[in-house]
């Protein structure tokens, strides 16, 4: 990808920063929780962005006043896949918003091959173009 | 620390702190148990000393706070957790001023792969503060050895140990229960710094703990009242499931019934008016009227 100059997924929160650290992340937690939204923890190896449904490491978490066991939770997930995309997500639920109102990545895998333009010729010389992901070729679990 | 200091002003620790209004509240509230609050007194200068050594780089690693609070029903377990959720709190060794206060069906699943998200999940609401495991010894049950409640017990352990920093669990049971349960698991005994026990009230230290819940109830007793309190607490002591504390509140709330249903009565057969006193006086009547004068629960079954 020429113009990322990263060669990192770039989507969601924070994501043409370097990598957040634990504190950086427990801060962005903090905020979150005293917002009042519940937070949760999803993975995915498919990060094409439309593919919006990622994995659910455990259920979202309700009632929780500090960011440590949100934290564990993350690292819990980092530890069960290393090589996947992890991303945070809070969720509030007032009235009318009712939707993530954050989302940022975590980890990622170490090595990202990116995305491929493919060009497809239809009726008149139009063309379609699709964004896919060279990760994908491979079957699901093997990608990264 | 940016500038390197040798000296400390416990004093202004202390102050900053506020601690001593948490512990003179805990001596003005709670009546009797003196060796409670002799440790309590102990633990958070401890803590405080800690604290000022940790600030002067003396000590590395931060003191390990998990408690087991042993005594009978109603000796003021819960009440002393609260407190001392207060306390380290206020020396910082908590982040959030919360108690999380669970007993085994809050963490023990019902079947196989159900227990581990269970207490996992409690663990995690408690983070950062207080983690208050009432009646623990029932976590472990000897008799049945495929008995979830041993996962548990590990991952609690676990928890205690690697996450010293973000909880503090304190376990509260009876004294002989708990001894089992900790003959047993003996890592959890291990991993416990602080076992205070919780003494019997002796008679005196009931009827005190009386006149304030009747205060804090905003109800009066008179003379006679109280006599018949001193007598009903000697009879309901002989008794079996005599919870201290407890029994005394549920006294006090079946003579408050009493006294609504007596007060009820005279306004319809009498027909005159109830005055403010009326309403917030409990008379010797409404106490001798406990079944605890006849004997008890056993009595009336005979």
């Amino acid at each position: 990808m020429m113009t990322n100059p990263n060669g990192i997924v770039t989507q969601g929160q924070f994501s043409f920063l370097p990598p957040l650290t634990d504190v950086q992340i427990t801060a962005q937690i903090k905020y979150a929780l005293g917002k009042g939204w519940a937070l949760s923890v999803e993975y995915t190896d498919d990060p094409h962005p439309r593919n919006t449904y990622w994995e659910m490491f455990g259920a979202p978490m309700f009632d929780l006043k500090d960011p440590a066991g949100i934290l564990m939770e993350i690292n819990n997930c980092r530890k069960t896949f290393p090589n996947h995309y992890i991303r945070v997500m809070a969720f509030s639920s007032v009235r009318g918003v009712e939707s993530p109102t954050m989302s940022y990545i975590v980890n990622r895998p170490k090595n990202e091959p990116g995305f491929g333009l493919v060009r497809q010729e239809t009726d008149g010389r139009n063309i379609r173009y699709t964004i896919h992901s060279y990760a994908t070729d491979k079957p699901e679990g093997e990608r990264y | 620390m940016s500038t390197p200091v040798d000296k400390i002003d416990i004093q202004a620790l202390l102050n900053e702190s506020h601690i001593n209004e948490v512990l003179d509240k805990l001596d003005q509230d709670l009546v009797g148990l003196v060796p409670v609050k002799q440790r309590i007194r102990e633990i958070a200068a401890y803590l405080l000393i800690t604290k000022a050594r940790l600030q002067l780089g003396i000590e590395a690693a931060k003191p390990s706070l998990h408690m087991c609070f042993t005594g009978n029903p109603g000796t003021g377990k819960t009440t002393v957790a609260l407190k001392m959720a207060d306390i380290l709190h206020r020396l910082g060794y908590i982040r959030q001023n919360q108690i999380v206060s669970v007993t085994r069906d809050d963490l023990v699943g019902q079947y196989i792969g159900h227990t581990a998200p269970k207490t996992k999940e409690v663990i995690k609401k408690a983070m950062g503060g207080v983690l208050f495991i009432d009646e623990a010894y029932y976590l472990y049950k000897p008799e049945n050895e495929r008995d979830y409640g041993q996962e548990s017990i590990e991952i609690l352990l676990q928890t205690m140990e690697n996450h010293r920093d973000d909880l503090v669990v304190i376990l509260a049971g009876y004294q002989d229960r708990m001894g089992t349960f900790f003959k047993s698991n003996p890592g959890m005994s291990s991993r416990i710094a602080h076992h205070i026990d919780f003494p019997d009230y002796d008679e005196n230290e009931l009827l005190e703990i009386t006149k304030l819940m009747v205060s804090s109830m905003h109800y009066n007793l008179d003379k006679s009242a109280f006599g018949a309190m001193k007598d009903y607490i000697q009879k309901r002591k002989q008794q079996p499931h005599f919870a201290n504390a407890r029994s005394i509140r549920n006294a006090l709330d079946r003579a408050r019934l009493r006294q609504a249903n007596r007060l009820f009565n005279d306004a319809i057969t009498h027909k005159k008016d109830t005055t403010a006193e009326d309403l917030s006086s409990i008379t010797e009547a409404d106490i001798r009227a406990s079944r605890v004068f006849e004997g008890g629960l056993d009595a009336k079954k005979s």
